[in-house]
């Protein structure tokens, strides 16, 4: 391996070297600093010069000094069945104990042909009633949770993450990739996970506050590619939770700058949306395949703005999304999931007959229905008042306060099945009148009873 | 002299080469020892900057760069339809034989397939003479009868010519000394000839009564349907394609999720046409997932319009969908950074515009080179941010387009479908088809116009009742609006899944539409005679106007 001592430039987290010969671009570089080891990648190459990303970052670095390895790889990641139940730094080393590698994977994987691809449509029971019976989520889908700063996505990522499960009982595998989170949230995680006795099903990898933000770029990809050894190659059925994906950007735009790229939509790189899909569509189902890849990344949104270009390009690759909303938190409504603004684009083939329960789509249409009546209700007290409301308009917001006090906020350590879930909102439809209830056919109101009684009376 | 160059620096998928001096702009270049494809982009000097359409992981400065001398062209001929392609035409079922379910790099299958035979029947005779477009010969392929055409820039007599079965590029007919094979390859970027562009003269039919009854398309016209997230725009879409009366459908699905392109694949390939036939004997699926190369995100649209042009000179009345162009403009603001070209408007490049105008000016309806009239619809999708029309692609796709169906998120949130803001939305074409209506079922022109008024006149009552309370509305006022609910409940909302109601003819639509304006001036008699609006729309007339929509 030849080696160089031949740097002209440290800017930001990138390092410039001259006189370089037949490296291959995107390979993976041995950096030593003062007898220190750190890693890096090759972000371009012109003539002979390289520009180098540095992973731990450029910190002590000085230009006579230095040195770099050219390996002649592209970055790979060990993987082993070893790795469940430990945890990893944000690059993929083990923080604790040995494992024997299986396999050497490249970390950036390879597009699923989309022929290949088998349409997600198994419901996952998260115990959320708010996702449950209003967004469900299916094995292979990618769905966000779109949140701001200082709510609590975290604590509702970890809900899911503990008591998601498959409709045979079936536990996930759940990855869980912290990317620039802060220790609280992390020891937050872990004793979750212990208090369910759940670590052994869990593999952590950690880019903490703390570590250099360059780290931050590898993190999805080495979780991802875990995830798809497992699923892939073992048959699990793997749940990936990637937060926070604005560190992420931000990383990209940090190094974006140093590059002197000329930047997009407040300052991101024009690549973003592919760099961002890239990540996002490595989840799914492949024909032939046992395993699946379930993905929940988690992103805050500045200034909670939801037009900002990371939710808003997150949102065009991803099936849907979570949206916390900071109003609903103030009223004391948590997890705060503000319905209007949340979707789950693959809920529709996954819900209802023979897959859930017949009524579960009508009930989720009704209550969205009524919902967007009760925004109108609200919107207009806000110009005559409640006096001015009608009785039936009164009913309205008598469900809508049950609704979000009742149905939506749930305790972080209450798991209600779906039939709870659904219980719980043929209760609170029964506020209604039943020709109000558009959305649902008779036979269904019938079946599910609450409306009988009430007519006999 | 073969072109090769080398490279010199590589960024991303952006690689620049020297000495490559004589090389065009938007030539195909083979790059590095894996021979990835790419195309040059813009040249300075004796330097070709090449966006690269494979990941560039492992190539090295110094490896060769060769130029194949053409620009990106497609292959058409028999064997395109019923397949499923992905933005630089590589037939995606093939690729899964050969390499399994991941895409690795350096692909290298043909488009059309060179083994299977095509049953051949000439319709010319030796002797005659023949020009460009010209109609030799058909195959039968799917449902569709696959014209053989002299290809573009040959004339001259029929010297040989036999029907039988033949592979795509076997030699079928000689042209003085021209050998023609069924196969022909055309520049994406290039408009394929024609003689000229035509009026329009009738709506493509889509059996969506608020399209067709309230925003009607022409067959050769240009939509922009703009959709934020969840407004249901996948749904509109597939159910346009599968009720549609086209010829041929090509579905151009740039930058999509990949379940979705699952999702429609699946569908699509289960799914029948208005005709009972299976819907891929007329269609054409291209799909390029986000995480697929940006290039041929970018390229894929014009892949799929030239298709559309090869098919509409067959005489063909043939749809094309794009979803969505979003995607595309955001891949076309990826290259431009790339290239360090100065940002326009939210960092799209300045000539978004002027290429989305080009493009979009390659639908129409128009005589061909043989003599006959073919169309090409464009429909467009747009994912405005946040759902804000004023952005600059919703902006520049209307300014393309004569046609804009808003589908309204809050519409979707009241489970109201299709969300198509009927305040918003409008059709430039309604004119130029008044006459064609009027053919088809008389009165239609006054009647659209009622309905229409009905709902703009809701709109302001409604900006008025939310002042002053709808009780307070005098009770014609209240009656109208019970009437503007049986529109919007009864005629505008329509089950894209549902067997009946997801298509209605053009004359069971304005007999719809003619009920509810007899509902409205009956009962406006009763009221002006001091009746309740409740007295006259009982429940049992409610009810029956709730079926309307059920009945055939």
């Amino acid at each position: 391996m030849i080696e160089y001592q031949t740097l002209t430039q440290v800017t930001g987290p990138l390092i410039f070297l001259d006189g370089i010969k037949g490296v291959g671009y995107g390979e993976i570089v041995e950096i030593e600093v003062n007898g220190e080891r750190r890693n890096g990648q090759i972000l371009e190459l012109n003539k002979d010069r390289a520009v180098i990303q540095v992973f731990e970052g450029t910190r002590g670095m000085d230009i006579k000094r230095t040195k770099v390895r050219f390996t002649g790889k592209t970055m790979t990641l060990g993987v082993s069945r070893d790795m469940i139940g430990s945890s990893f730094s944000g690059m993929g080393k083990p923080l604790e104990g040995r494992m024997v590698i299986e396999k050497e994977m490249d970390i950036h994987g390879m597009p699923i042909n989309p022929v290949s691809r088998e349409y997600p449509k198994e419901f996952i029971e998260t115990g959320i009633s708010g996702i449950d019976v209003m967004n469900s989520l299916v094995r292979g889908q990618k769905l966000p949770l779109f949140s701001g700063v200082g709510l609590p996505h975290t604590e509702l990522a970890t809900q899911i993450a503990k008591q998601a499960r498959l409709p045979g009982g079936e536990d996930f595998l759940v990855i869980f990739a912290g990317i620039g989170v802060s220790y609280d949230d992390i020891r937050y995680f872990k004793r979750e996970f212990e208090k369910a006795g759940a670590l052994e099903r869990i593999i952590l990898f950690l880019n903490k506050t703390t570590d250099p933000t360059i780290e931050r770029l590898a993190t999805p990809k080495i979780a991802l590619t875990t995830a798809e050894y497992f699923a892939w190659e073992l048959g699990y059925h793997v749940l990936v939770i990637l937060t926070d994906m604005t560190s992420y950007c931000n990383a990209l735009r940090e190094v974006s700058s140093a590059k002197e790229e000329i930047p997009s939509r407040r300052g991101y790189p024009s690549y973003l949306y592919t760099d961002l899909a890239s990540i996002y569509e490595r989840s799914g189902k492949v024909k032939g395949k046992k395993g699946s890849i379930t993905m929940m990344p988690v992103l805050t949104m500045p200034e909670d703005d939801i037009t900002h270009p990371i939710p808003d390009l997150t949102g065009y690759i991803t099936e849907g999304q979570i949206m916390l909303s900071r109003d609903m938190f103030r009223k004391g409504i948590d997890p705060p999931i503000d319905l209007l603004s949340s979707l789950s684009r693959l809920m529709a083939h996954g819900v209802g007959k023979g897959m859930t329960r017949d009524d579960h789509k009508p009930v989720s249409n009704q209550c969205y229905s009524i919902m967007a009546d009760v925004e109108r209700l609200r919107a207009l007290i806000s110009v005559i008042g409640e006096e001015g409301l009608s009785e039936i308009d009164k009913k309205y917001l008598q469900w809508a306060s049950g609704f979000e006090k009742g149905f939506i906020s749930q305790k972080r350590d209450e798991r209600r099945s779906l039939e709870e879930s659904l219980e719980k909102a043929w209760e609170l439809l029964s506020i209604l009148p039943e020709d109000r209830l558009k959305r649902i056919d008779k036979e269904t109101k019938k079946r599910y009873g609450f409306f009988n009684d009430k007519e006999k009376s | 002299m073969m072109i090769k160059g080398a490279i010199e620096r590589i960024t991303g998928p952006v690689v620049i080469a020297k000495n490559m001096l004589g090389s065009r702009m938007w030539d195909v270049v083979r790059v590095g020892d894996s021979s990835l494809l790419g195309e040059i982009i813009k040249l300075v000097g004796d330097r070709a900057f090449i966006e690269v359409y494979e990941n560039t992981n492992g190539l090295k400065v110094g490896e060769p760069v060769i130029s194949l001398e053409k620009p990106f062209s497609v292959e058409l001929g028999p064997g395109l339809i019923g397949n499923v392609y992905d933005g630089l035409q590589r037939p995606l079922e093939a690729i899964e034989r050969e390499q399994g379910e991941f895409m690795g790099k350096g692909i290298r299958i043909n488009s059309l397939d060179r083994k299977r035979k095509w049953n051949f029947r000439a319709s010319v005779k030796e002797g005659e003479d023949v020009a460009p477009g010209q109609v030799i010969g058909a195959v039968k392929e799917g449902s569709v009868d696959h014209k053989i055409m002299v290809p573009p820039g040959i004339t001259g007599k029929v010297k040989k010519i036999s029907s039988g079965s033949f592979t795509v590029d076997s030699t079928i007919c000689k042209i003085g000394e021209e050998k023609v094979s069924m196969l022909q390859e055309w520049e994406v970027r290039r408009i394929r000839p024609y003689k000229r562009k035509l009026g329009f003269f009738d709506p493509l039919v889509t059996g969506q009564r608020v399209i067709d009854s309230l925003f009607p398309i022409t067959k050769g016209g240009t939509a922009c349907v703009p959709g934020g997230f969840g407004s249901g725009k996948t749904v509109l879409e597939s159910v346009i394609t599968r009720n549609c009366d086209s010829d041929i459908n090509i579905v151009c699905r740039t930058g999509e999720r990949g379940n979705e392109v699952t999702e429609i694949i699946n569908e699509m390939k289960g799914d029948r046409d208005r005709n009972d036939k299976p819907l891929m004997e007329k269609s054409i699926l291209i799909v390029n997932t986000s995480n697929m190369p940006v290039v041929a995100r970018e390229t894929s649209v014009y892949t799929g319009i030239t298709m559309g042009e090869y098919f509409r000179e067959q005489g063909y009345n043939v749809v094309i969908l794009i979803d969505s162009t979003s995607r595309w403009a955001e891949a076309l603001r990826e290259v431009s950074g790339r290239l360090e070209e100065l940002p326009g408007d939210e960092g799209y490049p300045v000539y978004m515009e002027s290429s989305m105008g080009e493009f979009f000016e390659r639908a129409g309806r128009v005589e061909n080179l043989n003599g006959s009239t073919g169309s090409l619809t464009l429909i467009a999708s747009v994912s405005p941010p946040g759902a804000d029309f004023s952005e600059p692609v919703t902006q520049s796709a209307m300014r393309s387009s004569k046609v804009f169906w808003a589908l309204d998120q809050r519409l979707s949130w009241r489970r109201h479908f299709p969300a198509m803001d009927w305040l918003v939305s409008y059709s430039n074409y309604v004119d130029e088809l008044n006459g064609w209506y009027e053919k088809q079922t008389e009165g239609w022109n006054e009647t659209r116009k009622r309905i229409m008024e009905f709902l703009q006149k809701e709109a302001e009552l409604e900006r008025i009742a939310k002042v002053i309370g709808v009780e307070v509305l005098p009770e014609r006022e209240k009656f109208l609006l019970e009437i503007t609910r049986i529109i919007r409940e009864d005629f505008l909302q329509q089950d894209a899944f549902d067997r009946v109601d997801s298509y209605t003819d053009i004359n069971r639509q304005h007999s719809m539409m003619k009920r509810v304006t007899k509902l409205h001036d009956d009962g406006m008699k009763h009221i002006e005679e001091g009746k309740k609006t409740a007295e006259f729309l009982d429940k049992k007339t409610r009810e029956r106007f709730a079926k309307m929509r059920d009945e055939v």
